[in-house]
């Protein structure tokens, strides 16, 4: 049975993916910092203060998050990560999006020319519901389809 | 592309690229990032942009792009700025061999990147600061000036001890900011984003200590406005020295332990002075702080350390970076200290950190600076924050009295009057 969700698009577009699912704040510099600096060919989440998380495959994937923590370079490493072409293919976030993951994906958008599609807004239930590894279709309007 | 907010015809101009791709794409960053906050309007910056990405790490290599095609367009902020401190300085702080291996790869690019900020605007090669605000390095705001500013303790100290108006806002944005001159407007640039939802009572018997306060403070009202009381009684009315590095401190401890952007303070900051109560918005809640619940707040603070028995190897004052004043009274301090325990240097190995500018005119006074010297202590202008942010640093057992530093890293936090007895009696 699929559960359908409505956000406030933040930057659009459809999809098809897998979800990652984070309960805690999303550490983007933890996270990423590492397979960033080796220019990996996967990011493999090396936030070792998110036990959700950690040592998950974050390429491509759909990360589902209440919001961004930690330090102000966190957008930038996300726009680093996108280039490399290891970021994640879309943020869907249960509240509304923080400034660091505003800017990591409108930066990424515009200066590497690479789109996280990013939906926000989703709600608390929206967090409860969906579970790693399932299957998420995202809609050009917001509509988020959890199967 | 379709904008929500209310643009004039320059703005539309440059968003149809009609002054350049480049321009273009600095136009759209701040517009998309702004109505993503529901700005209506763009509003334009009374004030120099305050920068927080100074350091030249690798892994952004987007940035470094970015900045050369600003560059390679002739583009550059509309008022020269200051920055960050820088990482590094192996004059003062020194690095082991295997330190020095791991910051040549993390800050490989600290020298190119130094280049870039100064062909975009850097005001000039001691604008390395968080505290950019101080009278020695000179980006001082002025009440109601509008900003775009992203280092999170300065932001909260030019809204609230200064009265200016910037948002928290993300690094790079603030330089694309800077270079169109405008920033969106929303939260704290508005009047209904600066009213209180929390009113503060300070019932404590003595002044509490300001990192400790900011911190239970920051930690309950997370992101929302506080309006804080009672600490008239102790710091007394309007804005002295001691007070603005009082509430420097509280602010940068409130900043990092949750994310306050402004506070209020009763009889003591601009706006409430001028408003008082009427900041509160209806509804607010309350939150008493008293000596039982500082006590609280010190014992909640973990430690991350291997072996919590560990005797400190490196002791960080100045984060965020002291002021002359604080200067001064840390000389008094450990120099007081030692003759008082009949010794000449400190045990531990110590360093205070300001910026390049006060550290300068301190240095004038030859008489503190040989004074402060001869206890054997170092004096820096680096970001204690990023010289800890590395596997092998962060295992080393560092105290501190910043609750910044000791909440993104792994030193220990201690009340003043006991860093110096560790520094001096060495453990």
């Amino acid at each position: 049975m699929s559960k359908e969700f409505k956000g406030r698009v933040v930057l659009g577009g459809n999809l098809k993916g897998e979800a990652v699912v984070t309960h805690s704040g999303l550490n983007i510099l933890a996270s990423f910092q590492r397979s960033a600096l080796k220019k990996a060919k996967r990011a493999i989440c090396a936030d070792q203060n998110n036990e959700e998380i950690y040592g998950k495959d974050l390429t491509g994937k759909i990360i589902c998050l209440p919001k961004t923590i930690g330090s102000t370079t966190g957008g930038m490493v996300l726009e680093s990560v996108a280039k490399l072409g290891i970021g994640p293919a879309a943020m869907l976030f249960s509240e509304h999006i923080d400034s660091l993951a505003a800017a990591g994906v409108i930066l990424t958008d515009v200066w590497v020319n690479k789109r996280i599609i990013t939906i926000d807004q989703l709600g608390e239930e929206f967090l409860e519901y969906v579970k790693t590894g399932q299957t998420i279709e995202i809609k050009e309007d917001g509509t988020v389809i959890v199967e | 592309m379709k904008y929500k907010m209310e643009l004039t015809q320059e703005e539309r101009e440059i968003l149809e690229g009609k002054h350049g791709e480049t321009l273009q794409k600095v136009m759209k960053s701040v517009v998309l990032y702004g109505e993503t906050f529901g700005a209506r309007r763009l509003v334009n910056l009374d004030g120099p942009v305050h920068l927080v990405t100074s350091f030249g790490i690798p892994i952004l290599e987007p940035v470094f792009d970015m900045m050369d095609e600003l560059i390679r367009n002739g583009l550059e902020t509309e008022k020269k700025f200051t920055v960050d401190p820088r990482p590094l300085d192996y004059e003062n702080v020194k690095a082991n061999l295997i330190q020095k291996f791991v910051f040549k790869i993390m800050y490989g690019k600290q020298k190119e990147y130094e280049e870039q900020l100064k062909a975009v605007g850097l005001k000039d090669d001691k604008a390395f600061t968080c505290a950019c605000y101080l009278p020695e390095v000179g980006n001082i705001p002025k009440k109601g000036d509008v900003l775009a500013w992203a280092e999170s303790s300065a932001v909260v100290y030019a809204n609230s001890v200064l009265g200016a108006r910037t948002n928290r806002n993300s690094g790079i944005i603030e330089l694309l900011s800077g270079i169109i001159g405008k920033t969106p407007e929303f939260g704290l640039l508005t009047d209904e984003g600066r009213m209180a939802t929390w009113l503060i009572e300070v019932k404590t018997s003595r002044l509490p200590n300001a990192q400790v306060l900011g911190s239970a403070i920051g930690m309950k009202v997370v992101e929302d406005v506080p309006y804080i009381v009672g600490l008239d009684r102790f710091l007394g009315e309007g804005i002295s020295d001691d007070t603005s590095d009082y509430l420097k401190d509280m602010g940068a401890a409130s900043a990092s332990n949750g994310a306050v952007g402004l506070y209020h303070v009763e009889n003591i900051t601009p706006e409430a002075v001028e408003k008082g109560r009427e900041l509160l918005k209806e509804g607010y809640k309350t939150y008493v702080i008293d000596d039982a619940e500082i006590d609280r707040i010190i014992k909640s603070y973990p430690v991350m350390w291997k072996n919590e028995n560990a005797k400190p190897r490196l002791c960080f004052i100045g984060c965020p970076h002291l002021s002359l004043n604080q200067l001064y009274d840390w000389t008094d301090k450990i120099s007081r200290e030692l003759q008082k325990k009949g010794q000449s240097k400190v045990k531990i190995r110590t360093i205070l950190s300001a910026p390049p500018d006060v550290i300068e005119k301190f240095k004038k006074d030859n008489r503190a600076y040989e004074r402060l010297m001869s206890t054997g202590t170092k004096l820096t202008y680096i970001c204690p924050l990023m010289y800890m942010n590395n596997p092998i640093c962060s295992k080393q057992p560092v105290i501190t009295n910043s609750n910044k530093l000791r909440t993104y890293t792994t030193s220990r936090f201690y009340l003043d009057d006991e860093i110096l007895e560790k520094i001096v009696k060495g453990y």
